[in-house]
């Protein structure tokens, strides 16, 4: 009896009994939940256009803010280094198009997820004997980012001003590539190729610039992730763990769903804080690194395709 | 020329339905096994023990589990680590309460364990495909990672918090533990690998693999034929979880000695689809090529620059070991998909005509 009222009816009490502390766990998965979102969108955006089920995007985020990172301690200038990662970014989509993407076309999706996690392989060594493994900080002065915190109720209720410009400038970025999307004649293109990769081509959408353009799109959303999340913590190789973490949204939201990616995002994100902070300790806490796989896995008896996924028609 | 079939008839059903029907695998399988069991433990030291056989045989089988539920049933999955996890802290649990026990019968018992877990992890499976499966079976890595961390109770509370072998003795002769030759032990690893492969060489062959492959290529259409998608897909999730978790409970027991949770992360259970993809999706003796494909290319690495007399520190020598790792995997997806078993058969054909075109 005891153990039901801890798990059923004292987190509720809690929640209630001291809401800016509420509040203040939301906020925290909130801003978590914008990272996962953007992740997903990364991977949304490849998968539809392409069909592959990006491994590598994890792997892209900690490359980006790397190289960001190691020329600006190269003594290369932020407003020097930012370009130059895009340009990286742009590089890496080539080749990946070039050299791999290319080659593979037909082969079944295990093979394609395969190959992107060779790629993340090869990233992973090719990020390290060039910056070497061990973990940076982020630029955030450099890159003119706010930093401190604001707090309401009496310091109660703190929001870092770091966390509040990353969901500004997530929110930009996502605004600015739906008009993208929307209005520009290669965003039309691209939508073409995630609905059908056979008739786009048909009307004479290049296949290999449409993909192109997409992981160069990824790449960019990696860096903004990438800056983001090195400056809540560091630049390191183990930032990439957090791709696995995004893989849940995924399936909450639909791998074909873009607002799925950014909803699913956001629920995985303060759902997971909140189960946390109000019932982990239960169980003898850190469940944070599976409970987004659970409500996923409980979710996809409901409802396979996800939130907003396409629904998933099968012929013999 | 070398592996012509021609001449050899069946004359009773039971030859005809022999494991290996040709003549020149059931030798050439036989020679292997005997070389392997007689010669090797002889001739090879210990480095060649330790570092190469013993990790490659442990890894066959996990590949081999992985590749009957992938290459045969088609079920992705991600979690081999942790059904890993599940067949080494169930097999040192069943020490703990049975320590009279011989311990080969614990770790073969031990995947029992893995297999009930892989049973439960295997019901989306009847909901959800592809993709989304293999997300699903995350969530089986993730938390029994989660679990052997925390819960106290799997590894005896001990501070550590790693699990520990035991000195264990089969016919008074050491074969787990600090204290176990090198030989014992691999001859222990060999004796189970060569049994379960033979095993699952069977299963697929028969009633239940067929049901597998035809879920696999084409579920609904299995399903009008009369194949239940229910059981046959837990079967494979089963077996599949059965032969991880007694390649777990071999890769702590006798290779490892020692483990923490951390050995069977994430990373194991993609080395090990690397394995599966690398060797050949769908074929038993891919599961053994791909292991060795994985496990020597890394030593090889790591030996090539001494032997070639390059001065290389071992930092960069870890750095490149990826890149050469991650290049490797994508240039053998792009010039051979169907794996190393594919240019074995490739091979085969050549042999069987040569030294006539065809």
């Amino acid at each position: 009896m005891e153990i039901l009222t801890q798990i059923f009816i004292q987190p509720f009490f809690d929640m209630i009994g001291d809401p800016i502390l509420f509040l203040q766990v939301i906020w925290e998965g909130f801003v978590t939940g914008i990272l996962y979102s953007l992740i997903a969108f990364g991977f949304v955006l490849i998968f539809k256009a392409s069909g592959v089920f990006n491994f590598a995007q994890g792997i892209m985020v900690v490359f980006a803010a790397l190289t960001l990172v190691g020329l600006h301690e190269n003594g290369v200038p932020a407003y020097v280094a930012l370009p130059i990662t895009i340009f990286v970014m742009y590089a890496l989509a080539f080749s990946v198009e070039k050299f791999v993407l290319r080659s593979l076309v037909n082969q079944p999706d295990i093979i394609l997820f395969m190959a992107t996690i060779g790629i993340t392989y090869f990233l992973i060594g090719l990020g390290e004997s060039i910056f070497g493994g061990e973990p940076k900080v982020m630029i955030t002065e450099e890159l003119l980012l706010p930093y401190g915190s604001i707090t309401f109720f009496d310091d109660m209720l703190i929001l870092q001003e770091i966390d509040i410009a990353a969901s500004i400038i997530a929110a930009i970025s996502l605004i600015i590539l739906g008009l993208f999307m929307g209005k520009t004649r290669i965003g039309i293109a691209l939508r073409a190729v995630a609905d059908d990769h056979q008739a786009a081509l048909s009307v004479g959408v290049s296949l290999n610039t449409i993909w192109v353009v997409v992981w160069f799109i990824s790449g960019i959303i990696a860096l903004i992730t990438g800056i983001m999340w090195g400056a809540k913590s560091d630049v390191s190789f183990a930032l990439s763990i957090i791709a696995l973490k995004a893989l849940p949204v995924l399936i909450l939201g639909g791998f074909t769903s873009i607002p799925g990616a950014i909803v699913g995002g956001l629920i995985i994100g303060v759902g997971e804080k909140i189960g946390e902070f109000y019932w982990g300790h239960l169980v003898g806490g850190s469940i944070e690194g599976w409970l987004a796989y659970m409500i996923a896995l409980v979710f996809l008896f409901f409802r396979p395709q996800g939130l907003f996924g396409e629904k998933i028609i099968e012929r013999v | 020329m070398f592996y012509r079939e021609a001449g050899q008839f069946k004359t009773t059903y039971i030859a005809d339905q022999e494991l290996f029907p040709v003549k020149q695998d059931r030798w050439g399988l036989l020679i292997i096994i005997g070389f392997s069991f007689v010669v090797i433990p002889v001739v090879a030291n210990d480095y060649w023990l330790q570092a190469i056989l013993i990790p490659f045989l442990i890894f066959s089988l996990a590949a081999l589990g992985l590749n009957l539920l992938t290459g045969y049933a088609g079920q992705l999955s991600l979690g081999t680590g942790g059904f890993m996890a599940v067949g080494a802290y169930s097999c040192y649990k069943l020490i703990t309460i049975f320590p009279n026990t011989n311990v080969i019968v614990l770790i073969l018992l031990s995947g029992f364990v893995a297999a009930g877990f892989g049973l439960i992890f295997g019901i989306p499976s009847l909901r959800i495909k592809g993709f989304y499966l293999a997300v699903a079976t995350l969530a089986a890595q993730f938390f029994f990672e989660w679990l052997f961390a925390r819960v106290g109770w799997f590894y005896n509370y001990n501070d550590s918090g790693a699990i520990e072998v035991p000195v264990r003795k089969v016919f008074d002769i050491a074969v787990t533990g600090p204290i176990a030759t090198t030989e014992a032990r691999y001859i222990v690893v060999l004796s189970i690998v060569t049994t379960l492969a033979l095993i699952a060489t069977n299963i697929v062959r028969g009633r239940i693999g067929r049901a597998w492959m035809a879920i696999r290529d084409m579920d609904i259409a299995a399903e009008l034929i009369g194949i239940r998608p229910l059981y046959t897909k837990l079967i494979a999730f089963g077996i599949s979880s059965y032969y991880a978790g007694v390649a777990g409970a071999l890769y702590v027991f006798t290779y490892l000695g020692a483990a923490e949770v951390e050995v069977f992360d994430i990373n194991i259970s993609f080395e090990i689809l690397f394995m599966v993809i690398i060797g050949g999706l769908g074929s038993i003796s891919g599961a053994f090529f791909g292991s060795a494909f994985i496990v020597l290319i890394p030593i090889l690495i790591t030996n090539l620059p001494l032997i070639l007399g390059i001065p290389i520190n071992a930092a960069t020598v870890e750095h490149f070991n990826f890149m050469i790792v991650g290049a490797l995997i994508v240039l053998f997806l792009i010039f051979e998909p169907h794996g190393l078993a594919k240019i074995w058969s490739i091979m085969r054909e050549k042999l069987r005509v040569w030294p006539f075109p065809y």
